[in-house]
């Protein structure tokens, strides 16, 4: 099925594109309706305060197709030098990846594996300890459909769907009527747990506001509960929440017939960092002793996701892969990128629709500086603007079509706006790859460990 | 005289939006450079909206104009910055062998900006 | 054009009646032809294959190897995965990883490795299905599709409550093609949408599924006449209810009842053979004796095996229920995931004990239905790719199913109460290798209704396996002289010589097109995605085939 059949015209120069796919946050809601005049999205039906910022600012920008080393370049130019600065490493870093199609992934993915370098994406940087968690206790986890149709009970934990996930109360969780909730939010409980009473706080029935830094003993405390141990009072003064309220969670809890905790970086990046996702993970596991119950970390970026997905299916491991041995290997913390950059060990870096050099430690981003990098990106970045070199891009599912994968795993193919003038990721990691696959094969250089099957 | 916080850095509707504008905009600029602060702490430290105050740990530091938190949003103790440039500057190497920096629950110091100079 | 000649091989082709005689096998452009007229022609490349035993390549009917359930096991055991051989980069092929759940790119070329040039996956929730298709694309070398679950689906209960036979078949069939899948799955029907409603399995296929109000075996009729209806290749796929527990041989004798004669496809029939009582693990037991009975008295059933091997390995199943009993049977990590409208998920790390009695007894049970199926067309060889064990023990299946003295020294290292549970002990029966050709190739072709697959006529797919004659059949199989895939030497002994994509199979039933309004009202008002965006465009698949209906 054709992706670009969905656009009628309806005047001249003015086009609407039906079910387009917002590719902004994890939520990758595919219902917006986008009217086109030229190269400009005028309007975005359906799309949040977030998805009408990212339809409306993706115009073609007049820049280079390329910068070499700060100086204007063709791609085909850009490409060679990409090509040989990859070749030319020792150590390198593929990064980034969220923001591109899994078709890209797959490139990135394959150019990766000839250099034998290392790849990670910002999984690393933002879920990642949800992954480790779930390499050690699992997930009970489900579509956001299944939420939306069945979920009686919500909790939301560390994180500001109302700010950073605008659309997921109206369309997946809280709001929507569903076939086993058909009142809607009437026939759901919400409770928010969080370090601020943020603006999702209005639209929960209970708000908890934990101790900063103690939401590992926070989930503990359900846990115990859950299996009916007793706890000693002085809990408020560990978590902030008395336990009175804590046992009125739980029972409410238990009493849910299809119950679901959504939880945030504010878990992740927090002291505790993986031990936290992997406790409140292991209570969604528990629940199940008592009523169905399921845990969903919120991804971040478009398509974090898919980049999960590629990586693994390529390499059998999430993210921070190295590939330097000659196959694969997986260690966080020790091929991850804010560690091979904050030690100093990447030798160059091919950096995908990411922007590390604002994001990263600061001792991460003085090792970027310094090395020679590959940077693909439709917008100018504090990494495009250090990069030997910096390509121009157009930009997915306005420009170019594909495929990204919703923060639950559903993969949803894009319905392009408009044509820009640059290439996509997919065609410049393209020519990439097959200039490495040429001088590889060509035997003019030694390549990388090559070995037998 | 610094006193010490813990700091949040995270993400806004704001930051969200103007992050599509460019991040070389004036909105982005601001919404990444504005530290907010809980509205009992802005009293006792005799903070008024648009001080500089400089915030620091032992990776590095940053200073910016702070504004008070909008309602019971922040509890006192704590502060809250959109996730950029400047909170990235309080990051460290270190990811205790899980690829991931302490990001959010930072333990940082506060001082007006006039009193570091 | 390019052509190539295998020569002076001792071929096992039994779909043409050829059992170990010496001949020429001649491919061109990918496809078998009759030998050339002329006595001195010539082919581009010729493999002399004198000495050497030749089959056509190997088909793996039933494995879970692409999807989000597969992928989801990868990521979840970098623990198993650290200490498996990897497959390692070399000039022309992708590295990748091993263990229970390979990569990719390994999974190909392990199959490949292996003597094996087609494989599908057996469970792919709908919803996944653009998934399933982006790993079959990295998954090189091997032909390949996959199975549509729908044992659980909304739609279908809705249609057989209703008493709407149109609407159902309409919507299997738009499915199929939606989702560019092979065959119909059904796993574990009505059962995983309880767990999925609150918790909880149906115990039999008379339960009537809350909400739904249908009972496990009105879909397992139901879809298994459709099926046959819209005259797909192969018929309805049967993942029982009741997988492993014990006593669940009456559901599942149910089950083959339940078809009223229909074709039916009872899949890793192992795991459902066995006596006892449910609750008590201790009284477990064979119940194979009747229940290959009345295989072989039904004509209208085939089965695969499910083989568990002693390893350490992955139970994944889109039976959701299951999962958890595993999760509770082995205190280990677990997976669940539950898709709107269409499925469920469990994933459980799980290790089978030769000491165990009744992992000990699983093996046994499995090796009897081999046995004990008279008829080597009606039995196909798995291990559930990897819930018993991985596509890679299928030489030492061989080698036991060849050599009964072999069985006998595995079964007197097991607990003694596991000859007395089942009739293993008595069985002499050892397989040909002709048997071996029918049961790993020859068999599977037909059952999923692959006339280009599984043997050496002219037509067929230049897909051949050439193994070196061995004392140890074991290794015989597990390191094929040459491999060649659409007459192309893919492996040149045991290195990958040539890295190709693969195709896709797939079915385009056709169906009512006004039928869709009513599919389209129901998806609009349930799902979480749009309408449009739901089926897989043709550009997922390069080179894909379309497997006729009949």
């Amino acid at each position: 099925m054709s992706t670009t059949e969905a656009a009628t015209e309806t005047a001249p120069g003015l086009r609407v594109v039906q079910d387009a796919t917002c590719t902004f946050c994890g939520c990758v809601c595919d219902d917006m309706e986008l009217t086109v005049e030229g190269d400009r999205i005028t309007k975005a039906k359906n799309a949040c305060v977030l998805g009408k910022a990212w339809f409306f600012n993706h115009h073609v920008e007049e820049r280079p197709e390329a910068l070499i080393d700060g100086q204007p370049a063709g791609y085909d130019q850009a490409m060679e030098r990409a090509a040989e600065i990859l070749l030319s490493a020792r150590f390198p870093l593929t990064y980034g990846l969220s923001d591109t199609t899994t078709e890209a992934q797959r490139v990135a993915l394959a150019i990766t594996d000839w250099i034998g370098g290392i790849v990670d994406t910002t999984t690393s940087v933002c879920h990642g300890p949800s992954g480790i968690a779930f390499q050690g206790v699992g997930e009970v986890t489900c579509s956001l459909g299944e939420v939306k149709n069945r979920a009686d009970y919500l909790i939301f934990w560390g994180g500001n769907p109302a700010e950073s996930h605008p659309r997921h109360f109206t369309k997946y969780s809280l709001m929507p009527k569903g076939e086993f909730v058909p009142n809607g939010r009437k026939d759901r409980t919400a409770v928010l747990i969080d370090v601020r009473k943020t603006k999702s706080a209005k639209a929960a029935d209970h708000f908890l506001q934990v101790k900063p830094r103690r939401d590992f003993e926070l989930a503990w405390a359900l846990r115990a509960l859950a299996r009916g141990v007793e706890l000693d009072p002085s809990i408020e003064e560990t978590t902030g929440i008395p336990l009175e309220t804590l046992e009125e969670i739980m029972d409410g809890m238990k009493k849910a017939k299809f119950g679901v905790i959504l939880f945030g970086m504010g878990l992740t990046m927090t002291r505790g960092k993986h031990l936290n996702s992997e406790a409140v993970l292991a209570l969604a596991r528990d629940m199940n002793e008592h009523t169905r119950w399921s845990a969903k970390p919120m991804r971040g970026h478009g398509n974090v996701t898919g980049a999960d997905n590629v990586v693994s299916w390529s390499t059998g491991y999430p993210f921070g892969v190295h590939l330097g041995s000659g196959f694969p290997r997986f260690n966080p913390g020790e091929f991850t990128a804010s560690d091979v950059l904050a030690r100093g060990e990447a030798d160059a870096a091919l950096i995908i629709a990411s922007d590390p050099m604002s994001n990263f430690s600061q001792p991460a981003r003085d090792h970027l500086e310094g090395i020679p990098s590959v940077v693909l990106d439709p917008k100018l970045s504090d990494t495009a603007r250090t990069a030997s070199v910096a390509f121009t891009t157009s930009t997915y599912g306005i420009n170019t079509g594909g495929t990204v994968y919703r923060m639950d795993d559903v993969p949803i193919p894009l319905r392009p706006a408009f044509d820009s003038p640059y290439k996509s990721d997919l065609e410049i990691l393209r020519g990439i790859e097959s200039r490495i696959r040429q001088r590889q094969l060509a035997g003019s250089l030694p390549g990388p460990a090559v070995s037998g099957a | 005289m610094a006193e010490p916080f813990i700091l949040i850095p995270g993400r806004t509707s704001q930051q969200g939006t103007t992050l599509n504008e460019g991040k070389y905009t004036e909105g982005y600029r601001v919404e990444i450079s504005t530290l907010q602060v809980a509205p009992e702490d802005m009293q006792r430290l005799e903070l008024e909206d648009g001080d500089l105050v400089r915030v620091y740990n032992d990776v590095g530091e940053f200073t910016v104009p702070c504004i008070t938190a909008r309602g019971d949003e922040l509890p006192p103790g704590m502060l809250f910055i959109s996730y950029g440039d400047n909170s990235s500057r309080l990051m460290g190497g270190d990811t205790q062998g899980c690829g991931m920096p302490d990001s959010k629950g930072l333990d940082v110091f506060l001082e007006t900006a006039k009193a570091s100079e | 054009m390019s052509s190539l000649r295998i020569t002076g091989g001792t071929i096992y082709d039994p779909a043409n009646g050829i059992d170990g005689d010496v001949g020429d096998i001649w491919i061109v452009d990918g496809r078998v032809v009759e030998a050339p007229a002329e006595p001195d022609a010539s082919a581009d490349r010729t493999l002399d294959a004198t000495g050497l035993v030749v089959m056509p390549g190997g088909i793996d009917m039933h494995c879970h190897i692409a999807g989000p359930k597969v992928n989801t096991a990868r990521k979840m055991i970098p623990d198993e995965k650290r200490t498996a051989e990897p497959v390692r980069r070399t000039r022309l092929t992708r590295s990748g990883s091993g263990g229970s759940v390979p990569s990719t790119f390994a999974t190909g070329y392990l199959y490949a490795g292996l003597g094996y040039t087609t494989a599908f996956d057996a469970a792919v929730p709908p919803l996944g299905a653009r998934h399933a298709h982006e790993e079959l694309e990295d998954t090189p070398v091997i032909d390949k599709g996959f199975y549509v679950l729908m044992g659980n689906n909304h739609y279908v209960m809705k249609q057989l409550a209703a008493g709407e036979p149109g609407r159902l078949k309409a919507y299997i069939a738009w499915l199929l093609q939606s989702t560019k899948g092979y065959a119909a799955k059904l796993v574990n029907p009505g059962g995983v949408e309880v767990w999925k409603g609150g918790g909880g399995n149906v115990s039999g296929i008379d339960d009537t599924v809350a909400h739904f109000d249908v009972t496990p075996r009105q879909i397992i009729r139901g879809v298994a006449s459709t099926v046959q209806e819209l005259g797909l290749p192969h018929p309805v796929h049967i993942h029982c209810n009741n997988l492993g527990l014990p006593g669940n041989h009456s559901t599942t004798m149910e089950t083959m009842k339940s078809l009223e004669g229909h074709r039916g496809h009872l899949t890793h029939i192992q795991f459902h053979s066995y006596d006892g009582d449910p609750d008590d693990q201790s009284t477990f037991g064979s119940r194979v004796p009747e229940l290959s009975a009345y295989v072989n008295s039904h004509e209208n059933l085939t089965v695969d095996v499910g083989q568990v091997m002693f390893a350490n390995t992955t139970s994944m199943t889109g039976d959701g229920p299951l999962g958890y009993y595993l999760h509770q049977v082995t205190g280990r990590k677990w997976f669940s995931g539950d898709t709107e409208m269409e499925a469920g998920c469990g994933i459980v790390p799980i290790v089978y004990k030769q000491k165990s009695l009744v992992h000990a007894l699983q093996w046994a049970i499995g090796l009897e239905w081999y046995l004990m199926v008279d008829d080597p067309w009606r039995i196909a060889m798995s291990t559930d790719h990897p819930n018993g064990g991985s596509f890679l023990a299928y030489p030492e299946i061989i080698s036991l199913l060849m050599d009964r003295e072999r069985r006998r020294e595995v079964l007197a290292g097991a607990p003694a109460a596991v000859s007395d549970r089942c009739t293993l002990k008595d069985l002499d029966r050892e397989y040909s290798l002709n048997e071996i050709a029918i049961i790993t190739r020859a068999a599977p072709a037909r059952m999923l209704g692959l006339a280009h697959k599984g043997h050496l006529g002219p037509g067929a797919d230049g897909d051949v396996t050439l193994y070196s004659p061995d004392d140890d059949i074991q290794r015989m199989f597990e390191l094929p002289r040459y491999v060649v895939s659409r007459g192309q030497v893919i492996v040149d002994d045991a290195q990958i010589v040539c890295d190709t994509r693969g195709r896709t199979h797939y079915v385009e039933p056709e169906y009512d097109p006004d039928a869709v309004d009513d599919i389209q009202a129901w998806f609009e008002k349930t799902y979480s995605i749009q309408f449009r965006n739901y089926p897989v465009g043709d550009h997922y698949l390069q080179d894909p085939l379309v497997v006729p209906t009949s």
